[in-house]
């Protein structure tokens, strides 16, 4: 966990270093049990193959926690959120292999509210494809 | 089977009292890889200014879920949930759930429209302690894959 960053510190257009999150087959089957999402497609290649998708595909949530972390390591407090919205573009695939799928979120300071409030738009990159768009956070900083 | 676009505005009951724990914290926390302390220790989460550990942002799902399934699972809905991806997620918190928090999950259908062959529903869901303080509020929206203009 990073420093406490302060809003005079921050300054709007800044670009946050991108940071690159791991996924396996075992972490959906976790995050199934850890949300109670059981939903097939996210464990059963054969039925998510059947509903016309390429594979397994990771929870969005399981992608918006990983881009809540990118702004909360950041922000140095995870309750200092206030609001947080994602548009989930594409799905994460995520194979039955020996190999990680990563999960690359980049962010920018949009915005400086009052209130001591910072806007971080994010975006999520996997294999390829942009699998967040439209996605803000809203943090209130000391 | 088509989905029941009479559904949109329909409110559901609140979910039953869901107590916050520390295990399943720590448990939600390991299972999206987030080490981060004030997750598992409380005297981090105390230092930090919390009164036991917190949850990440984005573990008020887990009551949502409960919620919004309410809905989803509703045979008059007449969603098929293997046809359904995420579309959108918003969360607007007044605070972080805790450790200790005992809260509900209440649901309304806000919208169902048809895009293209996909059937798209909106739903709020308001997550409130049982003593009636607002803690946070969902906002999802669900697709359901190449499904409009089935037959009814």
């Amino acid at each position: 966990m990073s420093a406490v960053v302060k809003y005079a510190d921050v300054e709007a257009g800044a670009e946050l270093p991108p940071a690159s999150y791991p996924v396996a087959r075992l972490d959906l089957i976790k995050y199934c049990g850890a949300s109670g999402d059981f939903n097939v497609i996210h464990w059963n290649e054969r039925i998510a193959k059947a509903v016309g998708l390429p594979d397994v595909i990771a929870h969005g949530m399981f992608t918006m926690a990983q881009a809540a972390r990118y702004v909360t390591d950041w922000a140095g407090d995870p309750g200092a959120m206030t609001e947080f919205g994602v548009r989930f573009s594409a799905p994460v695939v995520v194979p039955d292999d020996d190999a990680f799928v990563s999960i690359e979120v980049s962010g920018t300071i949009e915005e400086k509210l009052d209130g001591n409030r910072v806007v971080v738009a994010l975006t999520a990159r996997s294999g390829g494809d942009k699998v967040l768009t439209r996605s803000r956070a809203v943090v209130r900083l000391p | 089977m088509a989905v029941n676009k009479d559904y949109a505005g329909r409110s559901f009951a609140a979910t039953e009292p869901y107590e916050v724990s520390r295990v399943k914290i720590a448990e939600f926390a390991t299972a999206i890889g987030d080490p981060n302390p004030v997750y598992r220790d409380r005297d981090a989460a105390v230092a930090a200014g919390y009164p036991d550990v917190i949850a990440p942002p984005t573990f008020p799902i887990v009551v949502t879920m409960a919620a919004s399934g309410q809905a989803i699972a509703d045979p008059g809905l007449g969603i098929n949930y293997a046809l359904v991806v995420h579309g959108e997620q918003r969360f607007s918190y007044a605070r972080p759930l805790h450790a200790g928090d005992v809260v509900t999950a209440q649901s309304t259908i806000e919208t169902i429209k048809t895009l293209g062959r996909n059937v798209v529903m909106t739903t709020r869901t308001e997550v409130r302690t049982v003593d009636g303080e607002q803690v946070c509020t969902a906002y999802s929206t669900l697709v359901e894959r190449g499904t409009a203009g089935e037959a009814e």
